[in-house]
């Protein structure tokens, strides 16, 4: 006998197979069709000013999404990201003196601790990583005020620390540079590695990844690390950046990981998960943001920063339930 | 090494779970190219010891020679490294990852030391092909049929180069055809020299593809044999502990009770392929055993008769007139009661009080305006706790606190608070001690006396002969018999259990000691012979 008689459905997997497809290109397209959008409407939304600004603002939020992204592909979540890169920020301010390596190392040795921490407790204690990285966001929280003694820590503008936020190489913002770097890392880590291909195996289904043999434990840990590592760069930037450590910084910025991870159409039961849709996801929740400066700016109506949050919120929920919508018509 | 050493002797294996002993000095061996059949009931100890031998539990005490040397894998992956691969009955492999990966998981071929999809890909279908399965091997193994995942799954145990791979009832959820071609490929593994250890509960299955048989009860090896030589009497009556010599006809509860008018009839019931054939009736005051083997379809039965899973083919009548319960809320109102054989996971709510646990399903009619009249409650629960003699501190106490017997009670008693006409009792006797059991028993008896119908199923020979008046037999999911009166005698029934009343179609014919033995006194004619 061959599969052809055990195969029952060809047509209807053809047809899946498509919808699967459209699923994972949805939020390419709704950028797409977001920036041609801006392009017609706002004279310099293209313009080099708008573009490179737009991308080193971003860049931050970038890194901890992609971190975020191998965390929920396992079928975990990080809450501790905000707050590990706002205490790695301080931490890099205060050794920004020393220079720029010293300042680097520290700023993303904060942060892969952090992760370490995560990762050990969740595998080791068994506790779930919703409330291990709870905890580790307030602990994080803690030690970011502690060290900057609750103020802003000022950088070191001697060396080349504040290049790493503020400048340029080639014509491009050196953040967006790091960030397309760790994005192209990341994408050949999940598709071309055992590591990445363990991450969604575990998120799909963990005992039969143990039961294959798959070290769960030790790519579990590994998440997490990287996610912290991750937190941790963006910190450092994120100091760079504004010229100084900022320990109440990074607040929310694990929600809005989150959902450019889950507009990006990785699944938040883990097993499913793409690092190019979530750059995807970062830059279209990053670009409505800038589109709704555009139209403040115009004088055509004055939306308060609260107000934004509030479009940002629908434009989540609204992308997410299309998609649950096709990923929906995917299964059945 | 002398070539008939055997490739697997597991020696001595102890193994207890927080005191309680699941394995007692368990043997297994298995020899080059052989496929072994491995038996018996729920927690016998197959899984336990299947577990063990793939690293997934450490035994307590006990040896494991394999291959020439002693091993104590520690984990699946050890295991696997040392040749064991495992197929899981709950195929674990992962559903949105490609036919490939889930092949070459952990095992990729590399190129510069990243993932080789291409070649990946190629060899997936080249090994899959070699099992006569053609498919995309790019597809998520979630979108392919079972048969062809569980062949995916044989593909990845083979393509580790395993000298031993265990199947963990491969075929509980396949087709007649299905399971030709995994039979096919069990064939073709042994004459490659790779050696399979089978886990079913089919005993034709076994006949038609093993070479040897172990037979486990109660945590022991109780018999091992080559599989020609042991016929499917004496595996179902070492299965279940029994001797033929040992079982007597029906014993204390010998009053026949006058048949009333049939509460419910069922006929040629159909659903997938694990009930084929099924036909019952159950009449007022009457208690009627359903009995089978596990997997023969029992528990199927009583879920469509409790309208929790549609029918696909067959009639019911209910009181006469032909009824069809789409939810078990219907079942409910028609007053019939469904009691689960797993008590732990669908019957009691742990930190509930035995009142709250015995009023769950009175609950809607126990409400007014939507507020819970706990007066009306609390009587309830006070007079079941009497007539039952449930023994628990107050009704307030929570459930999980009393011992398994008054569970089941309560658990009785909130059917019986509903005020049912039909009952269906599910294993009620399971996990509870000796004393408790025939207190439950005899709480049954006197429910029917009540005018009360019952269907009890049971994996208890003794229970059903004893508490039953009549006992329905499902083998394969089809009624093979149907014993009463004198014809009801635990012999009668494993006979029935064993051979059936005839050979299902397509199947392997039964050993020649199995089938010499399993004609007398049992089939359809059986069913005749009333007593008194």
């Amino acid at each position: 006998m061959t599969a052809d008689a055990m195969e029952r459905r060809p047509g209807a997997d053809r047809r899946a197979r498509v919808w699967s497809g459209l699923a994972r290109q949805g939020v390419l397209a709704a950028l797409l069709l977001l920036i041609l959008f801006g392009a017609l409407r706002y004279e310099n939304f293209l313009g080099a000013y708008n573009v490179l600004s737009v991308l080193r603002y971003n860049s931050m939020f970038a890194l901890v999404a992609l971190g975020m992204c191998f965390v929920i592909m396992t079928g975990g979540i990080d809450l501790s990201v905000g707050a590990v890169a706002a205490m790695a920020s301080v931490v890099s301010a205060l050794l920004s003196p020393l220079g720029l390596t010293p300042a680097l190392l520290g700023g993303v040795g904060a942060g892969l601790l952090a992760g370490l921490l995560n990762g050990l407790v969740i595998v080791r204690l068994g506790i779930l990583p919703f409330i291990a990285t709870l905890a580790t966001m307030l602990a994080a929280q803690g030690t970011a005020l502690l060290l900057a003694d609750n103020q802003s820590v000022s950088v070191s503008w001697d060396g080349l620390f504040v290049e790493l936020g503020q400048g340029d190489l080639l014509g491009l913002p050196i953040p967006a540079l790091l960030a397309a770097a760790a994005f192209a890392l990341g994408s050949v880590m999940l598709n071309y590695t055992g590591f990445g291909r363990t991450v969604l195996a575990i998120g799909d289904n963990e005992e039969a990844a143990r039961l294959m043999g798959l070290p769960v434990d030790r790519v579990k840990l590994g998440v997490y690390a990287l996610s912290g590592a991750l937190a941790g760069l963006a910190g450092v930037v994120l100091a760079s950046q504004f010229g100084a450590g900022q320990p109440t910084e990074g607040i929310g910025w694990e929600l809005f990981a989150i959902a450019a991870v889950v507009v990006g159409g990785t699944l938040l039961t883990g097993g499913v998960g793409s690092v190019g849709a979530t750059l995807s996801g970062v830059l279209l929740l990053g670009l409505i943001f800038n589109i709704l400066n555009f139209e403040n700016g115009r004088g055509s109506i004055s939306l308060s920063a609260y107000w934004q949050s509030v479009v940002r919120g629908l434009v989540l929920l609204v992308v997410v339930v299309l998609q649950s919508r096709l990923t929906g018509r995917r299964a059945s | 090494m002398v070539d008939a050493a055997p490739l697997l002797a597991m020696r001595g294996i102890d193994k207890s779970f927080s005191g309680v002993p699941a394995l007692t000095a368990a043997e297994l061996t298995v020899g080059r190219a052989e496929v072994h059949a491995l038996i018996g009931q729920n927690g016998a100890g197959k899984s336990t010891i299947i577990k063990i031998l793939t690293g997934a539990h450490r035994p307590d005490a006990g040896s494991i020679q394999f291959d020439g040397s002693a091993i104590a894998p520690a984990s699946p992956a050890e295991a696997q490294r040392l040749g064991i691969s495992t197929i899981y009955q709950e195929i674990n492999l992962v559903r949105y990852r490609s036919v490939a990966e889930n092949v070459f998981l952990g095992r990729e071929p590399r190129r510069l030391g990243l993932i080789h999809w291409s070649r990946m890909n190629a060899d997936a279908a080249a090994l899959l092909r070699q099992f006569d399965i053609d498919v995309d091997v790019t597809l998520p193994l979630g979108r392919c049929s079972i048969a062809v995942q569980q062949m995916v799954a044989i593909a990845r145990a083979v393509s580790t180069d395993a000298k031993l791979v265990v199947m963990d009832e491969p075929t509980s959820s396949l087709d007649d055809r299905e399971v030709e071609v995994l039979f096919g490929v069990i064939r073709r593994l042994k004459a490659r020299g790779v050696s399979v250890i089978f886990v079913s509960h089919r005993l034709d299955e076994l006949y038609a593809v093993c070479d040897r048989v172990t037979v486990m009860r109660d945590g022991r090896t109780v018999a091992q044999s080559r599989m020609g030589e042991l016929g499917k009497l004496d595996l179902v009556m070492a299965m279940l502990g029994r001797r033929l010599t040992e079982s007597e006809a029906r014993g204390i509860h010998g009053t026949e009770r006058a048949g009333g008018a049939p509460l419910l009839e069922v006929e040629g019931l159909r659903r997938g392929h694990r009930v084929r054939d099924a036909g019952l009736s159950v009449r007022r005051g009457e208690v009627v055993g359903l009995a089978g083997l596990l997997g023969s379809g029992r528990t199927e039965v009583a879920r469509m008769l409790f309208g929790a899973d549609a029918p696909e083919g067959g009639l019911i009548r209910h009181k006469g007139a032909p009824a069809r319960f789409r939810a078990p809320g219907e079942a409910i109102r028609a007053r019939i009661g469904f009691s689960s054989e797993d008590r732990k996971a669908e019957g009691i709510i742990p930190d509930m009080s035995v009142r709250e646990n015995m009023t769950l399903a009175l609950l809607p009619h126990l409400a007014r305006a939507g507020v819970v009249d706990t007066a009306r409650q609390q009587r309830i629960a006070d007079e079941f706790v009497r007539r039952l003699g449930i023994k628990c501190a107050s009704p307030e106490q929570r459930i999980r606190e009393l011992s398994g017997g008054n569970q089941q009670k309560v658990l009785l008693a909130r059917w019986l608070c509903t005020d049912p006409e039909l009952l269906i009792l599910d294993e009620p006797t399971r996990g509870i001690d000796v004393g408790a059991k025939a207190e439950i028993l005899s709480l049954v008896e006197e429910l029917a006396d009540g005018g009360l119908g019952v269907l009890m199923i049971s994996s208890e020979l003794e229970e059903l002969v004893q508490g039953a008046d009549r006992v329905v037999v499902l083998r394969d999911g089809r009624s093979v018999a149907e014993l009463e009166g004198d014809a009801l005698t635990e012999d009668a029934v494993m006979h029935a259990m064993a051979d059936g009343g005839e050979p299902a179609p397509g199947r392997a014919p039964a050993a020649a000691a199995g089938s010499g033995t399993g004609s007398g006194g049992v089939s359809g004619g059986g069913a005749e012979a009333r007593g008194g």
